[in-house]
């Protein structure tokens, strides 16, 4: 459907949602915090979910493993190999989180607990999902380590998470979440408290467990330089729904969606390549983001688009083939005025 | 031209019980030409901070000098100080915690001239309206409280807020770290406007090099409480000296997937090591690719480069031959 690789049986993309919603009841009102995304995961796939702070990604990625809190009210489809997650009684769910889709989040500290070791947290997963014996719990956790790049595992299962730093403790996260080799790994900005030079480090490990185990994963993030660096494909989100799809290097190299461009442009690193300290104006996007407390049958981001019609407002528009003929195939974007893909 | 700011061999220690101490800026030396600003850089824990806590006094040197326009403000008392307090202005990156939830957007805007009892009454209610403006923000939000404005717009409000004195140095730690692009390129561009229009200096604090490439005319490079390598912004992005620059220059990804995926990257090895015992010899060292024998022992000096370019604390940069690591 938008271009994922198919899974090995063949019948399909490993993981494939359609029409997602979710609702929160607040005391406010209903926010509607995702309006109708669809999505498709291919085995091996690396898939970056990308917009703004609020557009619904982490909701997104909680909604697929049914991580959602009390209070959200979910519709739509999420398949796991053909396997529909949404209806499953909460019992067969906790086995599906535990051995076929796992979650990385971005605070390492917090999914972490500081009194336990870190060979100790690791075994207990192995210990309760794959029924390991303590010995045995202990040997692959040691090799676990070493898979995400901790070096001296053996002396590291011994230590406690304050012992380590930022990085070494979302290496161990990664390492709880692939240690019952997962087909899908969610990862909601994994990087995004971490420096460069550790980041470098993390993305590496996310492309050797892809490489080595074939674990497809969705990376959720807002920094499009991590986009460029690791996906495959990219999904870029705005206000509840996904608005343009397409592989990495065809997006960065025609965005269709006036909202990917305008996210492009923004970026220092558009400016700058002319020269360094010229400081040219940076292209801002002017008006803010739509409250999610309303759903009006238009485009959403209408009101700060420079390509913006009448017809913008009559309907709301879905996410289609990209028209213009194009090289890449699987370029698909929600706009009724998209850009030709002359470039950015 | 006197430098507005000038910091000669900032030491800054934090007790950390049984004797031991975080050495949070360890001889640090930098200095702000009037106008000029100077992006700080460095990973997390580095003493970016503790740098600009220490120029605006909000935390005690424990050696080392700061001089604000040629006055030595190191030992200063709260009271001397005060005065001086209306030259240096700090934007702080978290824009929810730094403004007081209680105060409407009038009053913390107006608040340093009521402090400094620069203007009260009616000429007060004048300038708040006109600082408002100038950071785009319109009058009427004057009556509004912090949480019911956007991330961008509270950042504004900081940087009304810092403005509203007209200072000669701004210290700005990570003020658009917490922002989303499109918010980020509406600050920027204010920041440059109103730079360019007040010739203030600033000490532009960020782990973004994307940020400070836009808008550093020099860096400063710190690492685990130290300085390894300053000097004009387009110098050490198009020619990194230092090999933990060089690190992180390259760690940096592009938006660009092309470009991206053909750079060769520095790797580190080993464990960012704890401020509380910081290696001998060159800090670097332990992580350093290229490290030799004397860097275990001699710590070097931040010193010129004989080919003339910004000092760079490398015996390897200053000593022999450039490496070039990204050819490793
Ligand atoms: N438990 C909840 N109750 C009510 N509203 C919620 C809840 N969780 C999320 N939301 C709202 O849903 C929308 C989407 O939130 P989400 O956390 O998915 O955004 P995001 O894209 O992950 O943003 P960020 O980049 O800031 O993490 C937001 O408007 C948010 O305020
Ligand atoms: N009040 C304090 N008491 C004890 N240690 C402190 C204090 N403030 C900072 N430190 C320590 O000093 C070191 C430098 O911290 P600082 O906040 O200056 O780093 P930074 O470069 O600003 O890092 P970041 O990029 O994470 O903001 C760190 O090891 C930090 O834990
Ligand atoms: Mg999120
Ligand atoms: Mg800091």
């Amino acid at each position: 459907m938008t271009g994922a690789r198919t899974a090995p049986n063949g019948d399909g993309p490993l993981l494939d949602i359609t029409g997602l919603a979710v609702d929160f009841d607040t005391e406010d009102g209903v926010v509607h915090a995702v309006k109708g995304v669809d999505l498709s995961l291919g085995a091996g796939e690396i898939l970056a979910l990308c917009g703004e702070s609020g557009c619904g990604k982490s909701v997104t990625a909680m909604s697929i493993p049914g991580l959602l809190p009390r209070g959200a009210r979910i519709s739509g489809s999420v398949k796991l190999e053909g396997r529909e997650l949404t209806t499953l009684p909460a019992r067969a769910l906790r086995d599906v989180r535990g051995k076929e889709i796992s979650m990385v989040f971005q605070e390492p500290m917090t999914s972490l607990n500081p009194s336990f070791t870190v060979g100790y947290q690791l075994g207990e997963v192995l210990r309760r999902h794959e029924g390991m014996s303590r010995g045995q719990a202990r040997a692959r956790s040691v090799e676990l380590l070493d898979l995400v790049g901790i070096p001296a595992p053996d002396r590291r299962i011994k230590e406690y998470p304050h012992q380590l730093s930022g990085g070494m403790r979302q290496r161990v996260m990664i390492a709880i979440a692939v240690a019952c080799s997962p087909k899908v790994l969610i990862a909601d900005e994994p990087t995004t408290a971490l420096d460069v030079t550790i980041q470098a480090g993390v993305l590496d490990v996310f492309r050797d467990l892809r490489d080595r185990l074939g674990t497809a994963i969705i990376l959720i993030t807002h920094d499009l330089s991590v986009v460029a660096d690791i996906a495959d494909r990219a999904i870029v989100m705005y206000a509840g729904r996904a608005v343009e799809q397409a592989p990495v290097t065809e997006l960065f190299a025609r965005p269709r969606h006036p909202y990917t461009m305008g996210l492009m442009k923004a970026l220092p690193a558009a400016v700058t390549a002319a020269g360094v300290g010229e400081r040219p104006r940076l292209a801002e996007i002017p008006g803010m983001v739509p409250t999610p407390m309303t759903d009006p049958d238009e485009c959403a981001f209408q009101p700060r688009c420079p390509r913006a019609e009448p017809d913008c407002t009559a309907s709301r528009p879905i996410l289609e083939k990209a028209v213009s003929e194009s090289p890449a195939d699987g370029h698909t974007v929600a706009c009724f005025h998209p850009l030709e893909g002359e470039g950015r | 031209m006197t430098p507005v700011l000038e910091i000669d061999g900032l030491v800054k220690h934090f007790g950390a019980g049984r004797g031991q101490a975080v050495h949070a800026v360890d001889g640090a030396s930098l200095s702000i030409a009037p106008g000029e600003v100077l992006g700080l850089v460095g990973e997390s824990g580095s003493g970016k901070s503790t740098v600009g806590r220490c120029i605006l006094r909000l935390t005690d040197p424990t050696a080392g000098t700061i001089r604000l326009d040629d006055t030595d403000i190191t030992h200063l008392s709260r009271r001397a100080l005060r005065p001086l307090r209306r030259d240096v202005h700090i934007v702080f990156q978290d824009p929810y915690s730094s403004l007081n939830p209680r105060f409407s957007v009038g009053r913390i805007v107006g608040e340093p001239l009521r402090r400094h009892r620069v203007a009260s009454g009616r000429e007060l209610a004048d300038r708040v309206a006109a600082m408002l403006e100038r950071v785009g923000l319109a009058a009427s939000l004057s009556r509004r409280y912090p949480h019911e404005l956007s991330g961008g717009q509270r950042q504004r409000v900081g940087l009304a807020r810092s403005l509203i004195l007209e200072p000669k140095l701004v210290v700005a730690d990570e003020p658009v770290s917490a922002l989303d692009v499109s918010v980020q390129a509406s600050v920027l561009n204010l920041m440059t406007d109103l730079q360019r229009d007040m010739g203030f200096s600033c000490l532009f604090i960020t782990h973004d090099l994307s940020v400070v490439k836009y808008l550093a005319d020099r860096i400063a490079v710190m690492y685990l409480g130290q300085i390894v390598e300053t000097g004009p912004a387009a110098e050490i992005f198009a020619s990194p000296q230092h090999p933990y620059t060089q690190a992180l220059l390259s760690a940096a990804p592009v938006p660009d997937p092309v470009e991206q995926r053909e750079r060769s990257r520095v790797v580190l090895g080993g464990d960012i090591p704890s401020p509380l015992d910081p290696p001998a010899g060159c800090r670097f060292h332990t992580r350093c690719p290229v490290a030799v024998e004397r860097c275990r022992t001699e710590e070097p000096a931040l010193v010129s480069r004989r080919d003339g370019g910004g000092p760079v604390a490398c015996h390897l940069v200053t000593g022999a031959d450039v490496p070039d690591l990204t050819a490793i």
